[in-house]
């Protein structure tokens, strides 16, 4: 199969990246050609493989479950773009 | 007593020890050196002042008659990936602008109550996405080592190429890299030094920008193998703050380095022996082998024979992971913003102005592979496909202990002369990226200059957390090649 510039427009919103117009048809080309090298991975056999996710996904050690960090706000926002009273500023997400 | 920048790490720890210099003296000399060649444009930033107090306090504890620490009064440069507190981190992008973190991630924090002193912040490729160091939002980084007779920079490859070429250029005596599919050994390789990503979870990801999580290593990058193996005593231990970090004992790598092959059995993956590998790098390959049997090890060809997919497997599992891990950069808690009418639109104004054009790629290409009706045909496949990488390797470490492949397919090249297709760029890892997916130590050692000058590596891989017997064999390759080369003017 092959990405068409609408469907590159539909990742790039899920990517949440702004892909201006002119550029989607490039866009497309790269990335069709990077899946069409990808379809060899057709040609193996994984009947009855498990999929795996690293290398030590199983058994993940627990920590106590206790506050050990916290309690500091400023640093947290110390790198905000925008910051008020204790809070990062987004534009308004409520009308 | 030589150039101060020109001594190994065991060198300068035993002038530190007579007295012969001070860190001072030799934090200084390499602060001269790093001025000197800005020009590779290695470093992002440069914290002069801060090493010169680093170095000053190391000698205050000499003096005081402390116990030597393990990297006591040492120069490095620190990879830009990871971070440093109140010190402008990057990750090579320009959605980090003025990033200046209120912690020290796990790796760097262990290397300063090593004792070791941080000259700077090393460029790389965006967010660690590259092979050559082209990606950078703060430029490319020149290789110190030229073709003989002919003046074409070449590139240090990637993405630790900052650290790279900082490390052949004697700028600093060492420095941390980070390994997702041949990110330390790829760049070593290029330019004449030993790096070493080290089994997954030997170090702790606390701290360093995320990019591919099951995959991302951290590891030191230095000019030999003893200095890397005393440098990642000093950076790997078991972290709580990272659950993917293991509880196994710390040896004394150092200890291991002297060991010796006699009797080791060596693999040779015939799968490695690609159609059209270049002539010189099978020549240098088949003169490893014989190197190692010369000193006593056994060498026979072994079988990975899944290797063919393990590209098309990474640049599946790769962009999928960071596609998630880079959602966090959104305009709202660090770094760029671009204003926006709606909080979506600040989000996709953001983005594009802050992610280039491979990291928008990749992360275009992992949201695919993980979206609705593509994730079994393409995300699942490639972590079954994984596995079966993964099961190669676990029968191949049942006949051998360690493997011996090429480290990368070419010497260094320019930056112009890779064309603009990304697939011909990330064929640059077909040796490395094995190792990633399957969660091993790999070391990438000098072991000889092609006919046009160039330095070349020979990889060698051993099994999880077996990194005594990698820096053994490592040790072997770089007694016999004996290459202790510096590039021409450095």
């Amino acid at each position: 199969m092959s990405l068409d510039p609408k469907q590159v427009q539909h990742i790039a919103t899920l990517a949440r990246i702004r892909v201006p117009e002119a550029e989607l048809a490039g866009l497309a080309g790269e990335l069709n050609g990077i899946m069409t090298w990808i379809e060899q991975l057709n040609e193996v056999n994984v009947t009855g493989v498990e999929p795996m996710a690293g290398v030590q996904s199983r058994d993940l050690p627990r920590r106590a479950d206790v506050v050990s960090d916290g309690g500091d706000p400023a640093k947290v926002l110390a790198n905000a773009p925008e910051a008020t009273h204790g809070f990062f500023v987004v534009p308004k997400v409520v009308e | 007593m030589g150039e101060l920048t020109h001594l190994t790490i065991a060198g300068a720890l035993d002038g530190l020890a007579k007295k012969e210099f001070s860190s001072r003296e030799l934090v200084g000399a390499h602060v001269m050196k790093m001025a000197k060649h800005r020009d590779l444009n290695a470093f992002v930033t440069e914290t002069p002042e801060k090493a010169l107090k680093m170095a000053e306090e190391s000698d205050a504890r000499r003096a005081r008659g402390e116990a030597p620490r393990l990297m006591e009064g040492l120069p490095i440069g620190i990879k830009d990936l990871f971070c440093t507190e109140g010190v402008l981190t990057t990750a090579g992008s320009h959605i980090l602008d003025g990033f200046k973190p209120t912690y020290e991630s796990t790796v760097s924090s262990n290397l300063w109550k090593a004792g070791a002193v941080m000259l700077g912040k090393l460029n790389m490729d965006e967010f660690a996405m590259g092979s050559s160091n082209g990606t950078s939002y703060y430029g490319p980084v020149t290789n110190p080592w030229r073709r003989r007779g002919d003046n074409t920079q070449l590139v240090p490859g990637g993405s630790s190429g900052g650290s790279a070429s900082a490390v052949a250029a004697r700028m600093c005596l060492a420095a941390t890299g980070t390994d997702t599919g041949g990110s330390i050994r790829q760049p070593a390789a290029f330019t004449g030094i030993v790096g070493l990503k080290p089994t997954y979870g030997r170090c702790s990801r606390w701290g360093i920008v995320a990019f591919a999580s099951s995959l991302d290593q951290a590891g030191p990058m230095c000019r030999t193998v003893e200095d890397t193996a005393i440098m990642l005593t000093a950076m790997a231990g078991h972290d709580p703050k990272d659950s993917t970090s293991v509880d196994v004992p710390l040896p004394d790598f150092r200890k291991a380095v002297e060991g010796g092959v006699k009797g080791l059995k060596i693999g040779i993956p015939k799968e490695y022996r690609l159609d059209g590998l270049a002539p010189e790098i099978a020549k240098l390959w088949d003169q490893g082998a014989a190197w190692l049997k010369e000193q006593g090890a056994e060498v026979r060809e072994i079988s990975l024979p899944h290797t063919k997919y393990a590209l098309p497997v990474y640049y599946i599992i790769a962009p999928a992971e960071a596609s998630s891990n880079l959602a966090r950069y959104d305009g709202v808690r660090f770094g760029l913003r671009v204003p926006g009418e709606t909080l979506d639109d600040m989000y996709e104004q953001t983005r594009a102005a802050g992610f280039g054009k491979e990291v928008r790629r990749r992360i275009m290409i992992g949201t695919y592979v993980l979206s609705h009706g593509y994730y079994d045909a393409y995300y699942l496949r490639a972590q079954r496909i994984r596995a079966l990488i993964l099961k190669d390797f676990t029968e191949a470490f049942k006949q051998v202990d360690v493997v011996l492949t090429p480290s990368t397919p070419t010497a260094a090249f320019g930056l112009e002369e890779k064309s603009d297709d990304p697939v011909a760029m990330y064929l640059n890892d077909v040796f490395t990226v094995t190792v990633n997916l399957a969660g091993l130590p790999g070391i990438s050692v000098p072991a000889g200059l092609d006919s046009r000058g160039l330095p070349l590596g020979l990889q060698l891989i051993g099994r999880a957390f077996d990194e005594e017997t990698v820096l053994r064999a490592g040790r072997a390759i770089e007694r016999a090649a004996a290459f202790t080369l510096a590039p021409e003017g450095y």
